[in-house]
């Protein structure tokens, strides 16, 4: 590990975004459209002060997922990881370097994406939008790390793809949007328990409806953390400078 | 087959010495036991048609290939580990750059991951000819262009061992006359450089050949060394008297011909 080829590779990551407006866009802007799309399904009922919290979870996850895992893997694909890899960049630095890149644009997304659903779709926060904002971030950032992870898996873009049914719609499904997550079945409760997903949008919608103190949801910050590190960690040991 | 007499005695002068080499890639046995050396300063043309097991034996080389059994020793070390990664560069097939960046970033970047002087940029971009372009984004170039800023990025930190897969690939002549140039030029400067081609007039232009068929050498001598036991003047003939002849032409230890 070196700091100094870490920030490279970030300020490598970014300026590379820079140069390609779509992904800012999709990045930025796309999270609070689809917030603002269901606000908008949702405008005579009461249904998107409940889920609301549940959408500022799961959009920026997706993109973030989507955007990192596909990202890491054109390196694979252009070549330039295999130029890496023989030369003196450690596996983690890569990693680590791309993942302080997305990470910042995350906080950004974030922060966009929760204005929007607050001060435009007029979401409801009963708690601390600073704790919301954090939730959130860990969030996105959960997104980011996944998808380094998946992308270690990967071969090809396609294959990215397909992890999304895989990897992601499953936490989708048992994350507690369709139904509360206390109400599932119980073999299912349990699973979803271990999803880190869960833990994010449990906390976004404690925070919004204030049913739950500080310290809880703190606790569901730490555990996403614990992903996050966990999936970097994995991610750059799976990471082989010696191929087949 | 070199006995271990014969490593022994090109030990010094070697800066690649592989021994028994097998690389296997799925159920297929890409290089079955392959011994051979490549000297000090010298261009060394690995030659053969595409499937023969040349990038195999690149990558072995530079260690990101998993090797079944075998030796390599690069500048005497085992290949791959830390110290030659400075050392050691490696330009890939296609152009291993990054597209939404300049060429000038590109460079930028790698020289930061290498920790070569912030001179070096500057160097390597008039060195590859690519001072008029070096603004503008990597994908907005040719694919000559672009195999030029990879070629570029391996020249920082001047490395002493260059391995260089189908660098002239696509190429018009006139550049391909100059990159040839450029890599006399850096051997001359005491580089050793391993050029692969699936052209075989560029093998003229070596001072060593090994030529590879189905991951197995058909000789390992010198340019004249390999045209003089063929009776021909003319590499692809030689490539084929030598499949006929049923015998490969390996005399890795010979260094009768100067660099010219």
């Amino acid at each position: 590990m070196n700091l100094g080829r870490t920030f490279s590779t970030t300020g490598r990551v970014l300026t590379q975004i820079r140069h390609d407006p779509r992904t800012i866009g999709l990045l930025l802007v796309v999270p609070s459209l689809l917030i603002g799309l269901v606000a908008w399904i949702f405008t005579d009922t009461d249904v998107f002060a409940d889920i609301g919290p549940a959408m500022i979870a799961l959009f920026p996850f997706i993109v973030m997922f989507l955007v990192t895992s596909i990202a890491t893997l054109r390196e694979r694909r252009s070549g330039t990881l295999e130029r890496f890899l023989s030369m003196p960049l450690g596996k983690g630095d890569f990693i680590l370097g791309y993942a302080l890149a997305f990470g910042l644009l995350a906080i950004v997304q974030t922060a966009i994406a929760v204005s929007f659903a607050v001060f435009v779709c007029g979401l409801e926060i009963d708690g601390s939008i600073w704790l919301l904002f954090a939730v959130a971030v860990a969030d996105a950032l959960l997104g980011t790390a996944l998808g380094l992870l998946a992308s270690a898996f990967a071969r090809t873009e396609f294959q990215v793809v397909q992890f999304l049914p895989i990897f992601v719609f499953p936490q989708i499904l048992l994350g507690g949007i369709f139904i509360p997550r206390d109400q599932l079945p119980e073999g299912l409760e349990v699973i979803s328990d271990w999803l880190p997903l869960s833990y994010a949008i449990d906390a976004l919608t404690a925070v919004a409806d204030g049913s739950e103190t500080t310290e809880w949801i703190l606790a569901r910050i730490l555990a996403i953390g614990a992903w996050i590190v966990g999936s970097i960690v994995v991610g750059s040991i799976t990471l082989r400078r010696r191929t087949a | 087959m070199m006995n271990n007499s014969d490593v022994a005695a090109t030990a010094p002068a070697a800066a690649v010495i592989i021994e028994n080499l097998r690389v296997r890639r799925g159920h297929e046995q890409v290089l079955d036991g392959l011994s051979l050396a490549v000297p000090r300063g010298r261009i060394v043309g690995l030659l053969g048609p595409s499937g023969s097991g040349k990038t195999t034996l690149m990558r072995s080389i530079v260690g990101v290939q998993v090797v079944q059994s075998g030796t390599i020793e690069v500048l005497g070390l085992p290949a791959g580990t830390r110290a030659l990664r400075k050392r050691v560069s490696y330009v890939t097939q296609q152009a291993s750059v990054y597209d939404d960046l300049t060429v000038r970033q590109n460079l930028k970047y790698f020289r930061r991951i290498l920790g070569a002087p912030a001179s070096d940029v500057d160097r390597v971009i008039e060195r590859t000819d690519l001072g008029s372009v070096a603004t503008r984004l990597a994908g907005s170039l040719s694919g000559g262009q672009r195999s030029r800023v990879s070629l570029a990025a391996a020249l920082l930190g001047n490395p002493e061992v260059l391995v260089l897969d189908e660098p002239t690939v696509g190429l018009d002549p006139v550049l391909r006359v100059e990159l040839w140039g450029l890599f006399r030029a850096l051997a001359d400067d005491g580089k050793t450089l391993l050029v692969s081609s699936h052209v075989m007039d560029e093998a003229k232009r070596c001072d060593r050949l090994l030529l590879m068929r189905d991951g197995a050498l058909l000789a390992d001598d010198t340019v004249r060394g390999v045209l003089e036991v063929t009776g021909t003047d003319d590499i692809e003939e030689a490539f084929l008297r030598l499949i006929e002849r049923g015998e490969p032409d390996l005399r890795p230890r010979v260094e009768t011909e100067t660099p010219r």
